[in-house]
């Protein structure tokens, strides 16, 4: 019994330029590299992480020209040269982005693992859809995962970030 | 129950696993593993600086529960001085005393008693009252404290002048007084976690996010399933791959170090391993069957003696109740970060246990106990044991082959098909009832299958990676006939609540388990055995009930004695506005969209947490599909030290017990897991129609400190289930409650 490597060509490293939370940073990478590893490794932000590597979790997502982007499923030469933002370019502890504001409000998150994918996501939704009902936020959220199931105060958060 | 499925831990600094019949609590046979901070010494626990700031230590780490925060209201509370002036260190084997796990809902009952942490700051408090009465002249009777400030009149001494940076070289005194819950300020707040802001910018370094200089990336190669063994590797197949370090291979561990983290992704992808497959696993859809034909290691709970003479010629009710294996399924596959220089190590890990991975660390890495510091960093959310253990050991594995610091980060199939998974169960349940309508005797006959478990302090080969280096899981050893029950405890629940030998009434009971073995490794999972049984109790009780047409609430609280029990049961009934009816609810037309309600109730392990849940749900009858309209969950966990961290808690718990009633099952072919992503292991995501959540507090400020981590979550497929009996007539005995099971049984239906 023989374990299925993954079919995968191997491609000599090339510069890859990523304009990342406004700042422009040109990296040597495989053009085939997942931005996610880029982002946490190369770049070490902590925002996006590594939940599934399946684009299924959410826990990797970055907002790539306004959309939520599953940046574990995402080429870097795929977002090169566009505006991409993290986490961290949101806001910062001292002076946080109004939804990270209001899951701090709303005192949302058990682990906090899953908060990434949860705050990009709805941002990216409720930029674009700043009149959502709480049904449709709810099915934009059907795509991202809580394992401690911090639902109520998290679906609270975004109601709350949308008003 | 198989020895050290559960490694529980009622006291602190437990070393010895002494596995009584039948429970899955250990006993402390001595103190913490060599090397910690002494448990009776003050300054183990707390260190006051010179300008007065406060250092507590704790063994009791931040999972994402809030305890961290509570610990810091404990210790700010008992010493008079604002939150913010403690700081709180936790789980670094290099600082921090050895309370073992942080589990089984065990924090609060260890830290917030008459013991360690709480004791610590009694102790303090009542030193440094002494140290200003004898520097103040001043009787202690006469002095008071404010921000940690000891004054008499225009006398005063900060803690920071009478001890400030010495230490206090005193034992804890168990006399000292902790301040009761009436006088708190700061305890029983709902003071917010301080982690939050950091949390939700992305500042916040989790286990995953630590990075060393010259650190390189690890990846493992799994086995398909586990028992297979490594026919070969070929090296050669990764010559082409960039960024190559090393390729390991260690009895059937197989591992590959790279510079990058892609670069060690596609080494492992490359990587040619043949594996001698292991036995094959046994057939899904039968294993429910199968279980109760191993050979079994058997254990009586309680035995009255009399239950057969009981039920026979009486009116006997039975039922068969069936629970997947299921996982922990965290959000983020695990991460460790190693650094094993020569005969020294130091570990970045999300164990629960700083102080027993040392000593499995040691283990595994062939070095000594004493040359190796494990420091806790938190992880993605863990419910008992994920993969954060095993994916410590394929860092120090790797680093180790290396010398260098390596991380190491799980696929996610990696994660899913090799984790400790909650076990399955099998529960007969008979009962007979007079004419009355009561119950007279309750006989349980429970079958689950247990493999491994925590690696506590000696079991590397309780998880996958120190079973592939060669270490052995926790020996089983079949036994039949039980010997007699021990001294009674209900630490697993198997006992029903409603037995007079627990928290009811009912004199005639049997509870009869079989630990089995299991070919998958199986842990701890949230409310492990507590959540199986208490389905198959409350499940069954409500059927008691509508067989006598009696309301399932006062059905149970004619059989309950224990008036926080019964309190706690009327809480989430009054609440939710229960309407006193037996169930089935009349007047349903067996199709189109039927409401229904389900309770459940239970004294969390018969001593760690009341807690009572009602569940609202609609169902339709066309599809299978039901909607959870509203749970009312109600606790009594004695008093509380932060009532939002309790409500986000029991709301947690809540809709976690939801994903697990309606949709979580481990899944398996004849050779492999199948349920390996979120496409095949069925979790609710974050946004689905989530039911209105009541959290339901009863504040006791007098009395113990209970758990609360565990509570609401062991009741939800029972009241659930009963609720769909509530609706539709119907009862499903299986988990998960699939809109495919719930269609096939409206469809039994007359």
């Amino acid at each position: 019994m023989k374990s299925c490597p993954t079919k995968i060509t191997l491609i000599d490293d090339m510069a890859i330029t990523l304009k990342v939370n406004g700042r422009t940073h040109t990296l040597d990478l495989d053009p085939a590299t997942p931005l996610l590893y880029a982002l946490s490794d190369d770049l070490q932000l902590n925002g996006p992480k590594f939940g599934c590597g399946l684009g299924q979790c959410g826990a990797c997502t970055v907002i790539v020209k306004g959309q939520a982007v599953r940046s574990c499923v995402t080429t870097v030469k795929s977002v090169e040269g566009s505006d991409i933002t993290t986490l961290e370019g949101l806001g910062t502890p001292e002076k946080p982005h109004p939804i990270q504001q209001a899951f701090v409000d709303e005192h949302a998150a058990q682990c906090g693992f899953c908060l990434n994918g949860v705050i990009m996501t709805a941002k990216a939704f409720l930029d674009k859809n700043p009149k959502a009902t709480e049904a449709e936020i709810e099915q934009a959220m059907s795509g991202v995962l809580c394992r401690c199931f911090t639902n109520v105060r998290m679906l609270r958060a975004i109601g709350r970030y949308a008003r | 129950m198989k020895p050290n499925r559960r490694d529980f831990l009622k006291t602190s600094g437990a070393l010895i696993i002494g596995f009584s019949a039948g429970a899955l609590r250990v006993t402390r046979a001595q103190g913490p593993l060599q090397g910690s901070p002494s448990m009776n010494q003050l300054d183990s626990w707390i260190a006051i600086a010179a300008d007065g700031s406060i250092t507590a230590y704790s063994g009791k780490e931040e999972l994402g529960q809030g305890i961290s925060t509570a610990q810091q209201q404990l210790v700010a509370e008992e010493l008079s001085v604002p939150f913010n002036r403690v700081k709180l260190i936790y789980c670094d084997t290099a600082f921090t005393p050895d309370q073992a796990h942080t589990s089984g809902s065990q924090s609060h009952p260890t830290n917030f008693n008459t013991g360690n942490l709480a004791q610590a700051g009694a102790t303090a408090r009542e030193v440094l009252f002494r140290m200003a009465s004898e520097k103040l002249g001043v009787p202690v009777e006469q002095l008071t404290v404010s921000e940690g400030v000891i004054s008499s009149g225009s006398k005063r001494m900060t803690y920071g002048q009478l001890v400030g940076g010495k230490k206090f070289s005193l034992a804890l005194d168990p006399k000292a007084r902790r301040k009761p819950a009436t006088e708190w300020t700061v305890l029983g707040k709902s003071i917010p976690r301080p982690d939050l802001p950091d949390l939700v910018t992305g500042r916040f370094e989790f286990v995953h996010n630590v990075r060393l200089p010259g650190m390189l990336h690890g990846r493992v190669v799994r086995p398909p399933s586990v028992g297979a063994t490594v026919a070969s590797v070929d090296e050669s197949s990764v010559a082409g791959v960039p960024g190559v370090v090393k390729v390991v291979v260690k009895k059937n561990f197989v591992g590959v170090v790279a510079e990058k983290p892609w670069q060690a992704i596609q080494a492992a992808a490359h990587l040619k391993v043949t594996w001698n497959p292991g036995p094959a696993l046994p057939d899904q859809a039968t294993i429910y069957d199968a279980l109760r034909k191993q050979p079994a290691r058997d254990t009586l709970l309680v035995d009255s003696g009399d239950v057969d003479q009981k039920l026979s010629g009486a009116t006997v009710l039975k039922a068969t109740y069936l629970h997947p294996y299921q996982m922990h399924g965290s959000m983020g596959s695990s991460c460790a970060v190693a650094d094993v220089q020569g005969e020294k190590a130091t570990i970045y890990s999300a164990t629960q246990a700083v102080w027993y991975q040392k000593n499995t660390s040691a283990m595994i890495l062939g070095l000594k106990p004493e040359n190796i510091r494990v420091i806790f960093r938190r992880g993605s959310g863990c419910y008992g044991v994920n993969g954060a253990d095993t994916v410590t050991y394929d860092a120090l594995v790797l680093s180790q082959a290396v010398s260098k610091p390596v991380r190491v980060q799980l696929t996610r199939r990696d994660e899913m098909a090799f984790e400790n998974y909650g076990p399955a169960y099998v529960i007969d349940q008979r009962a007979s009832v007079d004419s009355n309508g009561n119950i007279t005797a309750w006989d349980h006959e429970s079958w689950s299958p247990g493999l491994g478990g925590r690696p506590g302090t000696n079991t590397p080969g309780n998880i996958i990676t120190g079973s592939l280096l060669g270490f052995q899981p926790a020996a089983f050893s079949p036994r039949s006939p039980a010997p007699a029950p021990g001294a009674f405890n209900n630490n697993s629940n198997g006992v029903p609540s409603y037995l007079a030998s627990g928290t009811g009434t009912v004199q005639s009971g049997r509870v009869l388990t079989h630990a089995v073995e299991s070919r998958f490794f199986t842990g701890p999972l949230r409310s492990p055995a507590r959540l199986q049984n208490t389905f198959a109790h409350e499940s069954f009780m409500d059927e008691l009930a509508a067989r006598v047409k009696a309301d399932p609430v006062e059905y149970r609280l004619r059989h309950l004695r224990d008036a926080r029990l019964k309190e706690v049961l009327q809480a989430a009934a009054k609440t939710a506005n229960w309407e006193s009816r037996p169930s089935p609810k009349p007047g349903n037309r067996g199709t189109g969209v039927a409401g229904g309600r389900g309770a459940a109730c239970v004294l969390y392990e018969g001593d760690n947490g009341y807690t009572a849940l009602v569940a609202e749900i609609e169902v339709n009858q066309d599809t299978g599909q039901i909607v959870v309209k509203r749970m009312v969950a109600s606790s009594d966990v004695g008093p509380i030290s932060n009532p939002d961290g309790l409500g986000n808690q029991v709301e947690g718990g809540a809709l976690q017990g939801l994903s697990r009633a309606l949709g979580e099952e481990v899944t398996w072919d004849n050779e492999k897991v199948t349920s390996v992503d979120w496409r095949t292991y069925h979790s609710l995501p974050l946004g689905f129609e989530v039911p209105k959540i009541e959290a339901v507090l009863i504040n006791r400020t007098e009395g113990e400190v209970m758990g609360a981590g565990e509570t609401s979550i062991t009741l939800v497929a029972a009241a659930i289930g009963n609720a769909i009996f509530d609706a539709t007539g119907v009862r499903l005995r299986e988990v998960p409650f699939t809109a495919e099971r719930i269609k096939a049984a409206l469809a039994t239906r007359g």
